[in-house]
């Protein structure tokens, strides 16, 4: 199988592409940007006039669910639903039950995936067996199954020295840890930012101290261990800034954030909207800001979706007692390109948050559309409007803030390791 | 926005009291209704109210998935006054626990036929979330949602208030205590200041007050004498036991010592100050017996004025539901 597009505006930030180009596939690689290749005939032809081409997205983290939570959403599903998204590549979270703790479960993932063909759905490894939190799990065997990353999905370690030694034991083998930092004593029975909305609303808040004390543990064991280190899902503007100190002073740790974080805040609580229950917590406008500059200025390299599809009864109940997350796999393209109406970034950099940067982090070859690279492809109308309409979701988890929203750039086609796995209907 | 969610779903279409679920988004005009309603209801301290026969007919249910008998007694006795017929559901440990959503409970207790539900329940947001599920001719009544309102409790506190004070105005109110954990001391503050007196304080140390205190329009103190100084209200508040050691005070002696009310301190508000609570009071812990039972103490009140506010703000919500006409 073979394609040309054409026509369309190639945006590749890896290569600091952003021109009218042409891209050629053959086969599951990328054989050309330009002209074609002497004597390629394309099997199939796609215009792309007014129209972005750009990498297929990489995604850091989602919940898929399964094995074990297939009543909130299965791979079927998921994959599906990244497909429809532009997302070619995503890293599932280790908290499936079992728990992505051993080459088994990355095995069957896998081939589950591969059977699939929607997607490229990589294996985080989990950082403690059974995600326990104290003892450490067979990293080296998870590696060589194919686990890109470890983590501790958003449950705590049970120390600073399980987690020095965790990191160490990583570092023995190269693999990158994802941390989601939050100090569990502090977060205490929380559900909701520590703040004026908590306070009225006579909701247990978590402070912002809660994600800065423990970035600051973090970031010193980092430097201790030398671990890679990559901040998840970074909330408060304090972390933020620390993670900036950190890079300027030589420390080699990444970080990201959910596209809903860039968004949402603390008053989108109000009422009590279980769809607004989110881990980290929304928090204030200012730190919204701050990550919107964290983003901008590089200091935070990925959006990612932090997809956590739920069943409706997860959010049918009163607020403490709902499960936090937003379904965001179908959100991530158009809440990061509003960042570019809102000139928060411009499209390149946008794009970039969304493909290379993530894929950057753990040294990926995807995200990118060199000559050889994988041939994922994501092709956008920038111009063109469509509404989210949580009844219309691919994933199995309509659990939205998002619903009813207006976002930029309708998605024409995915392709997928030179396969077309979505082409738009009239319908979307 | 909470203010509008919170209208939109406590008045119908005409600005009537559908259901009360929050102090939060209810304008004076309102509070000072329901005070009239039930001062046409209240009587003289220890004398009966009389019955009458506004809510014949009508099903009134209690759902308290957290124990009160205090609280359910009073709303039941309303009801009964009120001539409704009263159903008791304590749910604390029965259903929830057997695995059945709150959801679930909520539509088994509708197929009985309902016309009022009076709701407690440990989470903040309990109540909205069950006005949100509730069929259109259920009307909520908030018996109290974890920290989040326990609005009939402040309305009573504001009838007292004004059976001894008058005009609300010119009031200086001191809340004194554990603001952080009192669903009281939130609807309370909002009452007063929706209510427009002069000054709201509030008063205990750091771990007890929330964070961000002053964003709900009080002044915070740390000084009991001080912060009690020339005021016309104390409104004491119960510090559960649970609390009294631990991370957020070292124990009972010590908070008693800065924080219980005793004559003497009270020498600091004004000759005629009036002394709240909305009980149970823990003696010798957030006040003396001298002060509990002397001649400004007016919590005795506190209890029979909760009947007639209670009756007042069924009624409402009952009338309420005569505006959605007769379809069904």
């Amino acid at each position: 199988m073979s394609i040309s597009i054409i026509n369309g505006r190639l945006i590749d930030p890896a290569h600091g592409i952003d021109d009218r180009l042409d891209l050629h596939i053959d086969g599951e690689v990328v054989v050309a940007v330009g002209d074609a290749p002497a004597e390629f005939a394309a099997d199939e032809i796609i215009d792309a006039r007014n129209q972005v081409i750009c990498p297929g997205l990489v995604d850091l983290a989602a919940s898929l669910r399964e094995p074990g939570y297939e009543h909130k959403a299965t791979l079927a599903s998921e994959a599906a639903a990244a497909a429809r998204s532009g997302i070619t590549t995503l890293l599932c979270t280790p908290d499936t039950n079992p728990v992505i703790d051993n080459a088994a479960v990355v095995e069957l993932i896998h081939r589950m995936a591969r059977k699939l063909a929607q997607a490229r759905i990589l294996a985080t490894g989990a950082l403690t067996r059974g995600l326990n939190g104290e003892h450490l799990s067979e990293m080296a065997a998870l590696k060589q199954t194919g686990c890109v990353a470890v983590s501790n999905a958003h449950y705590p370690l049970a120390s600073t020295l399980v987690e020095r030694r965790a990191l160490e034991y990583a570092a023995t083998f190269g693999l990158t840890v994802f941390l989601r930092s939050e100090d569990r004593h502090l977060r205490a029975g929380g559900c909701v930012h520590e703040g004026v909305v908590s306070t009225r609303l006579g909701l247990p808040g978590i402070p912002s101290a809660a994600e800065s004390v423990a970035v600051a543990r973090d970031l010193a064991l980092a430097q201790h261990t030398q671990a890679k280190v990559h901040f998840r899902n970074l909330s408060t503007q304090t972390a933020a800034r620390m993670i900036r100190e950190a890079q300027a002073s030589g420390i080699l740790v990444t970080a990201d954030v959910a596209a809903h974080q860039l968004h949402l805040t603390d008053m989108d609580v109000d009422g009590f909207d279980a769809e607004c229950h989110v881990s980290p917590p929304f928090r204030t406008l200012s730190d919204r800001e701050a990550l919107r500059r964290a983003v901008a200025d590089g200091t935070i390299t990925a959006i990612c979706s932090d997809h956590q599809p739920h069943e409706p009864d997860a959010k049918q109940r009163p607020f403490p007692e709902t499960e936090a997350g937003i379904s965001g796999l179908e959100t991530l393209l158009g809440l990061t390109l509003r960042l570019v109406e809102e000139k928060v970034l411009d499209l390149p950099t946008a794009l970039a948050r969304v493909t290379q940067g993530p894929a950057d982090i753990l040294g990926l070859p995807y995200g990118r559309l060199g000559i050889g690279s994988p041939a994922d492809v994501c092709i956008f109308e920038p111009e063109q409007r469509w509404t989210l309409d949580s009844a219309d979701m691919l994933s199995e988890g309509r659990n939205t803030p998002f619903d009813g929203w207006d976002f930029p750039g309708r998605i024409s086609h995915t392709i997928f390791n030179g396969r077309v796995v979505y082409r738009a209907t009239d319908k979307r | 926005m909470s203010t509008q969610r919170s209208q939109n779903l406590q008045l119908n279409e005409h600005g009537r009291l559908r259901h009360f679920l929050t102090i939060d988004g209810l304008s004076r005009e309102l509070l000072l209704q329901i005070l009239d309603t039930a001062e046409s209801f209240a009587t003289l301290p220890g004398r009966p109210v009389k019955k009458v026969p506004l809510l014949r007919g009508r099903i009134i249910t209690n759902l308290f998935f957290e124990n009160s008998t205090r609280t359910r007694t009073t709303f039941e006795l309303a009801a009964k006054l009120l001539s409704a017929d009263v159903i008791n559901f304590n749910i604390s440990t029965s259903a929830t626990t057997k695995g059945e959503t709150l959801l679930d409970t909520l539509r088994n207790i509708e197929a009985m036929h309902s016309d009022m539900f009076v709701v407690r329940h440990a989470q903040s947001g309990a109540a909205h979330f069950i006005a949100e599920h509730a069929s259109p001719r259920v009307s909520v009544i908030n018996a109290g949602d974890g920290r989040h309102a326990h609005p009939t409790q402040a309305m009573l506190d504001m009838f007292t208030i004004r059976k001894h004070k008058g005009d609300f105005t010119p009031l200086r109110v001191a809340i004194v205590g554990d603001v952080l954990h009192s669903r009281v001391a939130r609807s309370q503050i909002l009452a007063l200041n929706t209510l427009g007196v002069s000054e709201v304080r509030i008063v205990g140390p750091r771990t007890l007050l929330p964070t961000e205190a002053r964003s709900l329009g009080v002044h915070v103190y740390h000084d009991l004498a001080e912060g009690i100084r020339d005021v016309d209200v104390v409104i004491m508040l119960r510090l559960q036991n649970e609390r009294m050691d631990g991370a957020l005070l070292p124990n009972e002696h010590e908070y008693f010592r800065l924080y219980g009310l005793t004559d003497e301190r009270l020498e600091n508000a004004k000759p005629d100050a009036i002394v709240m609570h909305p009980g149970p009071i823990n003696r010798g812990i957030e006040m003396d017996s001298a002060v509990a039972d002397g001649p400004r103490s007016v919590i005795l009140q506190q209890v029979s004025y909760g009947i007639a506010v209670r009756m007042a703000v069924m009624s409402m919500a009952m009338q309420s539901q005569a505006d959605l006409g007769t379809e069904a």
